[in-house]
């Protein structure tokens, strides 16, 4: 030891282009693994699942454990059907986005799961404050898919009125809350939403969800304050998926062996969840759902997923990851292993498949002619340009009466 | 009708709106039990219940998006941040989230409520407990920014506030909150004896925002100010004589340009003043705003009496913002200049 001394470290990730990644070294529990306590259990209780990973499906694609949630073939089928759609409909929207005919989009390839799952195990009526990867909410709940183009290409039939970068949806009627660009503001906007349903005494859950680099900002840590203060009814969710734009997890995670163990610490039940595995995503959602209603408080989540696409249409993943990377990541795609577990319950089989996804390409096709049809940010038509002065304040002062005055309009 | 001072009319203000409407809930750092550092929630979790009146972790950005989340369930929450000094940790929450919530949802979502915090020097408070940072928010579209200078203001306008439905950061001038403190007691500023109390009607009322409020009448040339100053103006008339028209803001968004306008068209000579640095103050605002409106009936250049571009010191503070004899030389430099 006489040599040792204080050294300037700076975590690395464990590939970089030209490497042959390689996952073995991060020992995932298995699935089927992690005991399921009782929702009303003490957050210090809760030590064993912040630090493994529950999990559902196993490697032969069966469910198995004490977290099957024992779902009915046709909610499993309705789950594919929402994860299906999402990845078509990212698809085309990247490549409309190729086109020029959006300014900017942002893909869930790989993590349709984390959103879709969720959703479902979530009553309709919770309140949801997403970040810019949970597009998949909106579908499992329904939303129009004509309006969810029109607000991405900021058209004349846009619901936020051309305000909003594409894929920064509201949709109240969907209790899905007005997404902002800058990172974590909604973790403890969601607390505090949490905790006026409690004190309205309606029952509701609220559930956020931000990345693992999310986890440095502040707000991150005020929300954990929070929420284990006033033990709101909240479902915090870390979607792991790995990367912050180039940014591998260990810089925001640090030291601490899972982003799920955080929570420990503050005093919420926290668990890591396979975040690839539609069934463990439900059972957890599920779990700390119960516990919140329970009026035992707020559940931290960690997803733990892998971001198969680049962040945004404004970064090449090649830059800064082995391309093979999504190709080994050793929990697999979560569409593939939901089809193959229905398939292996006979409830599902490579035909209805292609039907389905040919039929979800269809709808996105028909839909984008549709949306096209009320303008595109290109060649318009938009929103009435006075509506750039509407909705600052409940009534418009002087100010905004003159601007507007001012712009002709 | 009572006399009260201004703590005891924003805690008057509190009581009403927790009494009227069920949705109203406060909270802030020691504003519960403890009833704040300057007792302005004082009582107030005794009479209405802790669910209503609750202390919060020290993090102000928390505290702000609690706000938010709040608002946004259709309660109407008045938060306390315990210093204007301590709210930039909640800048992020209030620029970019509470002030933008109602704008980017196209109206479906709303942030209504009411930040507020002790703000200005005055009170040996230091560099950490006397800023007056205003400036910051009214550049931000979406909230509202008030500043009461008496109580019956104070009460008024913050029941307005919340009741607007719009964010507001209420800045409260701690100088004045329990009446005239002069600091140094070799400088009395005598005519805040007058302010310090005053009648304040009971329950519920309000004063409209975006009214400026014609304090003292006068020929000789114009005061725009807010907060404090409003009483340092009014001491500068009585000590110089000096027959200035003084104009309290109380609204800093909107202010209330036609109050002003008026009032400068009929002296054509304006002093705007505030304790906050100089560079990019609200004053650099109401100056650029009176030259457009008034150019022809100036018969000065505006003159801009503030705070230092230094940060707020603790020895010297009144040597840092503006005092009676500054207001005096300024109001004499623009009603002499010809």
């Amino acid at each position: 030891m006489a040599d040792a001394s204080p050294r300037f470290h700076v975590p690395a990730p464990p590939f970089r282009p030209g490497d042959e990644p390689d996952f073995q070294f991060l020992k995932l529990p298995k699935a089927g693994e992690a005991k399921r306590p009782d929702p009303g259990v003490a957050a210090a209780e809760t030590r064993e699942l912040a630090l493994g990973l529950v999990g559902v499906l196993d490697h032969n694609h069966q469910a198995v454990g004490e977290w099957d949630p024992k779902l009915s073939a046709e909610i499993l089928r309705e789950g594919l059907g929402h994860m299906v759609l999402t990845r078509i409909y990212d698809d085309r929207m990247l490549k409309l986005q190729r086109q020029g005919k959006m300014s900017f989009y942002m893909k869930s390839t790989g993590e349709e799961a984390v959103a879709v799952a969720a959703a479902m195990a979530l009553d309709k009526k919770d309140m949801v404050f997403p970040s810019y990867r949970q597009q998949g909410i909106l579908f499992a709940r329904g939303r129009n898919i004509v309006d969810m183009m029109c607000h991405c290409i900021s058209n004349s039939r846009d619901n936020l009125k051309g305000r909003q970068l594409p894929v920064h949806y509201t949709w109240k009627d969907g209790a899905f809350f007005t997404i902002s660009g800058n990172l974590g503001t909604q973790f403890p906007q969601a607390v505090g939403y949490a905790m006026a349903c409690a004190y309205k005494g309606d029952g509701q859950v609220t559930a956020s969800w931000i990345g693992d680099g999310t986890t440095a900002e502040g707000d991150f840590h005020g929300a954990l304050t929070l929420a284990s203060t006033y033990r709101a009814p909240v479902i915090l969710n870390v979607v792991n998926n790995q990367w912050a734009i180039s940014t591998y997890q260990g810089i925001a995670l640090g030291d601490a062996p899972t982003f799920a163990s955080k929570g420990l610490g503050y005093g919420v039940a926290s668990i890591r969840v396979d975040g690839n595995d539609f069934l463990a995503v439900y059972a957890a959602t599920k779990w700390a759902h119960e516990r919140a209603a329970a009026g035992e408080g707020a559940t931290l989540l960690e997803l733990f997923t892998y971001r198969g696409d680049a962040h945004s249409t404004s970064d090449d993943p090649s830059k800064y990851r082995p391309k093979t990377e999504y190709g080994v990541w050793p929990l697999g795609d979560p569409i593939e292993r939901l089809k193959q577990h229905l398939i292996g319950q006979g409830e599902w089989d490579e035909k209805r498949h292609a039907k389905l996804e040919e039929e979800m390409t269809k709808l996105v096709v028909k839909s984008y002619k549709e949306a096209e049809s009320y303008g595109t940010l290109h060649d318009g038509p938009l929103s009435p340009t006075e509506s750039i002065f509407e909705d600052v304040y409940a009534e418009q002062d002087w100010r905004l009466k003159r601007q507007r005055r001012d712009l002709g309009v | 009708m009572a006399v009260k001072n201004m703590i005891q009319a924003l805690n008057d203000a509190m009581d009403v709106l927790l009494t009227n409407d069920p949705d109203v809930v406060i909270f802030g750092e020691d504003a519960g039990y403890f009833g704040g550092v300057f007792k302005t929630t004082d009582t107030l979790q005794g009479k209405h219940g802790a669910d209503r009146v609750f202390d919060t972790p020290i993090n102000e950005a928390a505290i702000a998006a609690m706000a938010v989340g709040m608002a946004a369930r259709g309660l109407k929450p008045i938060a306390e941040i315990q210093f204007a000094d301590y709210i930039f940790p909640a800048i992020d929450q209030i620029v970019s989230e509470m002030s933008r919530i109602r704008y980017r949802s196209a109206g479906q979502f709303t942030s209504g409520c009411v930040v507020r915090t002790p703000w200005g020097g005055g009170i040996r408070g230091g560099q950490t407990h006397s800023m007056s940072p205003e400036a910051f928010f009214t550049h931000v579209p979406g909230v509202k920014v008030v500043v009461p200078s008496t109580p019956y203001d104070a009460k008024g306008l913050l029941i307005a506030s919340l009741e607007s439905g719009d964010p507001v950061i209420f800045f409260e001038p701690k100088r004045i909150y329990n009446g005239p403190y002069d600091g140094v007691p070799d400088k009395p500023l005598l005519s805040w004896a007058k302010h310090p109390k005053g009648e304040v009607p009971d329950g519920h009322y309000t004063v409209k925002l975006g009214e400026a409020d014609v304090v003292r009448e006068g020929e000789a040339c114009t005061v725009v100010t807010y907060g404090t100053l409003v009483h340092v103006a009014e001491a500068a008339c009585e000590a110089s004589g000096i027959d200035a028209e003084i104009i309290d803001l109380r609204t800093l968004v909107p202010y209330d340009i036609e109050t002003i306008a008026r009032s400068v068209n009929k002296t054509g000579r304006v002093v705007v003043a505030h304790e906050a640095p100089r560079t990019s103050g609200f004053g650099a605002e109401l100056a650029a705003q009176i030259q457009e409106e008034c150019f022809y009936a100036l018969e000065a250049p505006v003159y801009r009496l503030t705070g230092w571009d230094t940060p707020y010191p603790h020895a010297h503070e009144w040597a840092y913002f503006p005092t009676r004899d500054r207001m005096v030389r300024a109001m004499k430099t623009v009603t002499e200049a010809v």
